[in-house]
């Protein structure tokens, strides 16, 4: 799992719509232009994703009101079953702190693990597996990052992300050779895209595999690093170059694609362990292929379509990162509370002093948003929606940030007792702080937020354009949309309320969401019509789309989680309103705020002067300015 | 002798690792809402009857939890560790607030009769209630031999080794079977319920049944009359010398 995979431009590469936007992402090619090429054919697909509407200024509820509820009363029952004996595997025979120090995970433990089942989650009960739903799964891996994040990274590296394209993609022949050992975890699985020279760019893989002479095999030639489980796996999904005929043209191309490589087919190696910050107890190393022959029958998803194999597995992974998250935050609170309810200064218990409560209080908020994210997406995805992969984005760059928050805020609030070892936040902080970098950087993740959104408003946009050159014909659509533009010109609310969505004692909150929504739309608008294809290297504004867009899912996601609550008369519901109002305030705030940077010729500036700095102080090779003490 | 077919008692308590708290009422503890689990003790008879099944020494294994309808959870769990099939003797509310090891015993005996077993294994006690009296309750009624506190169970041909812990030291006795065996927490370390063999118990057979289904009447036999809180240790007194020690003990009437 520790690869820093999808970068910048194969993640666009991954978008929703499925197109290849590749060339005119990287090169001159102007976004309105891609779209114009695009959309000559065809009318703009509508997308059910919320994120992706959200771009339009429009609200597509469907995913997100009323909060998914997709278990079976059967799947409940079930899940509760399993809950229990989980939990006490992790607290009973597991020990973290003996894991990290051991880096590895110790030999009962993992055979532990295996019979627990904890390597087949989501496998079919038929192929020797649970048969999990996303929603399940997700509950469950929460005890697990509750726990231990570093066996979190050893199942995930395996079935999260190793063996997940035999999942999605595998033949039925594939499945069943490869996936009841893998379920039982006699077979480890590992996923192997990162090179050394392709980290965030995954498109520029130079593993490669041709076919035989004899025409029976690919030989595979290549190597791979930070592949989490590398050194256990017997099984790899590896992505490789392979020579692609275009049908149309005729030409030959290299074009990725999948295979399932076995380490007994000989040729397969591996480095040593790397030593690492944090998830220390879980595998990470180099992965060596040496003229590896790989039958024809182990490509994965077919040939020339690995980078879309690659993208839809960690597309479909992500939200598992924000439920593990979850457990690892409602650690860190419960540690902070325990001592804070525990700890006496200056004669009173620490938590009654407004510092130690504002931190507590802000841990939970970010919990209560991470969460509602995660299974708002586990439940899109049990509801069989392909098109969420805005949202998991968001949910893996928000709780991975989170869970830095409180772990960090958990420390403090211990403070000198935080920052020892035997308290056990210390290694927390260190296991999360690869969150934030593999599966895709936030840092790209929130460039492919931003970008794959514009890239849906824009080619609706360039329907509006197209629709211009014949009016007409078009009167409905112009009619349409320009009243909806001439509303919000004047200022009138476009129409687009959430308030119908929540509960009635929810409606100011909702009604900021759907002002922070309209104004958004607006604003993606006028970057387009204004930026067009320039828009694509104004980093400093798509951030500021990407936060403002995050901030309004996660709005979206608590009024839906606290409507709920409230609706059902929870004995949280108090609470839970408090939360949500609480959030979508200060959200509310953070959004105006974005969106003025984002536009405003003030920042406009701030943000040339931030990069004239970086570049003066990139080219001295280091900070510029004197020493205050002038030598 | 041929495989014996084992009943195992499964009670539904409190979860050991919960703060009981006594109802504001005083007439009992707090439930509703409590985690629960499966008796620690009886997680030890099960595991034992699983051993025996492992071994061959037994052939089927039967397992009861008499209570309300959340106890076929634990049976769920019971046959998710190796348990064969499960019988639920229903009882609930306010029947079960009176229900006894009195009542108990009557109703395994009689499975132990209609379902033909040779061995019945409990735990020696609940650890809600800590009776410490279905076993041999179950015994006499069935007028079987019973060997408590197990720590240590041997099958030989017909009859059984049973090491028992008792004050001072360890005693072996045997007894013929059919008999009733109840552990100690030194007779093994239960497994844990894998998940796949808790998707598996899912579908083996579990069977409601009601206690007058055995011709048992749950009449209570005796009355709660107050669930108290022990009481709250007074906080101590700090002395700065023997003296003062002395002084205060004997303030206390405590010495001469």
């Amino acid at each position: 799992m520790l690869r820093l995979v999808s970068r910048f431009h194969s993640v666009l590469k991954s978008s929703a719509v499925g197109r290849s936007l590749y060339p005119s992402w990287t090169s001159s090619g102007s976004i309105i232009s891609n779209f114009q090429r695009r959309c000559a054919s065809s009318e703009p697909k509508e997308s059910t994703s919320f994120c992706m509407n959200l771009f339009r200024g429009q609200i597509k509820a469907d995913q997100v009101f009323p909060f998914p509820e997709v278990m079976t009363p059967e799947q409940k029952q079930t899940l509760q079953m399993l809950l229990d004996p989980t939990a006490k595997f992790f607290e009973e025979q597991n020990d973290a702190l003996k894991n990290d120090s051991l880096e590895k995970v110790d030999e009962p433990t993992l055979q532990g693990l295996k019979e627990l089942g904890a390597f087949g989650l989501q496998v079919s009960v038929d192929h020797g597996g649970l048969g999990l739903s996303n929603t399940q799964y997700a509950r469950l891996v929460e005890i697990v990052g509750a726990h231990d994040l570093g066996i979190g990274i050893t199942l995930g590296a395996h079935q999260s992300i190793g063996f997940k394209g035999i999942l999605l993609f595998g033949t039925p022949e594939q499945k069943a050779k490869y996936l009841p050992r893998l379920a039982s975890g006699e077979d480890i699985a590992a996923y192997c895209l990162t090179e050394p020279a392709s980290g965030s760019d995954a498109s520029s893989i130079r593993t490669r595999a041709v076919l035989s002479q004899d025409g029976k095999h690919y030989i595979l030639n290549g190597s791979k690093i930070w592949i989490s489980n590398g050194g256990l796996a017997e099984i790899f999904t590896v992505f490789a170059q392979t020579p692609y005929k275009d049908e149309k043209s005729g030409e030959t191309m290299d074009k990725i694609t999948a295979f399932i490589v076995e380490r007994k087919f000989g040729g397969v190696s591996n480095g040593p362990p790397e030593k690492k910050m944090g998830i220390k107890c879980s595998n990470t190393a180099e992965v060596y292929f040496e003229d590896v022959k790989v039958p024809l029958e182990n490509v994965l998803g077919g040939v020339g379509n690995g980078f879309k194999v690659a993208m839809n597995i960690l597309n479909n992974g992500r939200f598992g990162m924000a439920a593990a998250l979850s457990g690892t935050m409602r650690y860190c609170i419960s540690k902070a509370v325990e001592h804070a309810s525990n700890r006496t200064q200056f004669g009173r218990k620490i938590d009654s002093y407004g510092t130690i409560q504002e931190k507590i209080a802000r841990m939970v908020l970010k919990l209560y948003v991470t969460e509602s994210m995660a299974y708002m997406i586990s439940g899109n995805m049990d509801q069989g929606s392909k098109e969420f992969q805005i949202e998991a984005a968001i949910s893996k760059v928000y709780a991975s940030e989170s869970a830095w928050f409180c772990a960090d805020e958990a420390i403090q609030i211990l403070g000198g007792m935080g920052y020892m070892k035997e308290t056990g936040l210390e290694r927390v902080m260190r296991d999360i702080r690869i969150f934030r970098i593999f599966e895709g950087t936030n840092d790209i993740l929130r460039l492919f937020v931003a970008l794959t959104g514009i890239q849906y408003a824009g080619n609706y946009l360039k329907q509006l354009q197209k629709a211009m050159k014949n009016p007409s014909a078009n009167l409905g659509i112009l009619l349409g949309a320009g009243s909806e533009r001439v509303k919000r010109a004047m200022g009138i609310k476009s129409g687009t309320s959430l308030g119908p969505y929540v509960h009635s004692s929810l409606k100011d909150s909702a009604e900021l969401a759907s002002v922070a929504i309209g104004s958004f739309g607006s604003v993606i608008e006028n970057i387009l019509i204004k930026e067009g294809k320039k828009i694509i290297d104004q980093q400093f504004v798509l951030n500021r789309i990407a936060e403002s867009a995050i901030d309004i899912y996660g709005m979206v996601a608590v009024l839906s989680r606290a409507s709920r609550s409230l609706n059902q008369d929870a004995p949280t519901a108090k609470h839970e309103l408090m939360l949500c109002q609480v959030f979508c305030e200060e959200a509310s705030g953070r959004i105006k705020a974005n969106l003025h940077n984002a536009t405003s010729s003030q920042s406009n500036k701030l943000f040339s002067q931030l990069s004239q700095i970086s570049t003066e102080v990139v080219q001295n090779g280091g900070p510029l300015q004197q020493h205050p003490l002038g030598f | 002798m041929s495989a014996l077919r084992v009943l195992v008692g499964c009670k539904r308590v409190i979860d050991y690792a919960v703060k009981v708290r006594v109802k504001p009422d005083k007439t009992g503890v707090v439930t509703d809402g409590v985690k629960h689990s499966m008796n620690p003790f009886d997680e030890i008879a099960m595991e034992e009857a699983i051993r025996m099944k492992e071994k061959k020494l037994a052939s089927e294994i039967i397992v009861v939890s008499c209570g309300p309808s959340q106890c076929q959870e634990t049976l769920r769990t019971a046959l998710a560790m190796g348990g064969d099939r499960a019988i639920h003797v229903q009882v609930e509310g306010k029947e079960y607030e009176g229900l006894q090891p009195f009542h108990v015993s009557k109703i395994f005996a009689k499975i132990a009769q209609e379902e033909k077993v040779d061995l019945v294994v409990l735990g020696k006690q609940a650890i809600d209630d800590d009776c410490n009296q279905t076993g041999q309750m179950t015994a006499a009624i069935l007028d079987w031999p019973q060997a408590t506190f197990a720590s240590k169970v041997e099958i030989d041909s017909g009859s059984l080794k049973v090491t028992r812990e008792i004050d001072g030291g360890l005693e072996n006795i045997k007894v013929k079977l059919p008999a009733v065996v109840t552990t100690d927490l030194r007779l093994n370390e239960p497994r844990y319920a894998t998940l796949p063999n808790i998707m598996k118990a899912k579908k083996k057979p579990l069977t409601v049944k009601k206690p007058s289904d055995y011709a048992v009447d749950i009449s209570p036999r005796q009355e709660v009359l107050s669930v108290e809180d022990p009481p709250v240790r007074e906080a101590g007194q700090k002395v700065e010398s023997v003296e003062q020690l002395v002084q205060k003990l004997r303030d206390a009437g405590l010495v001469a």
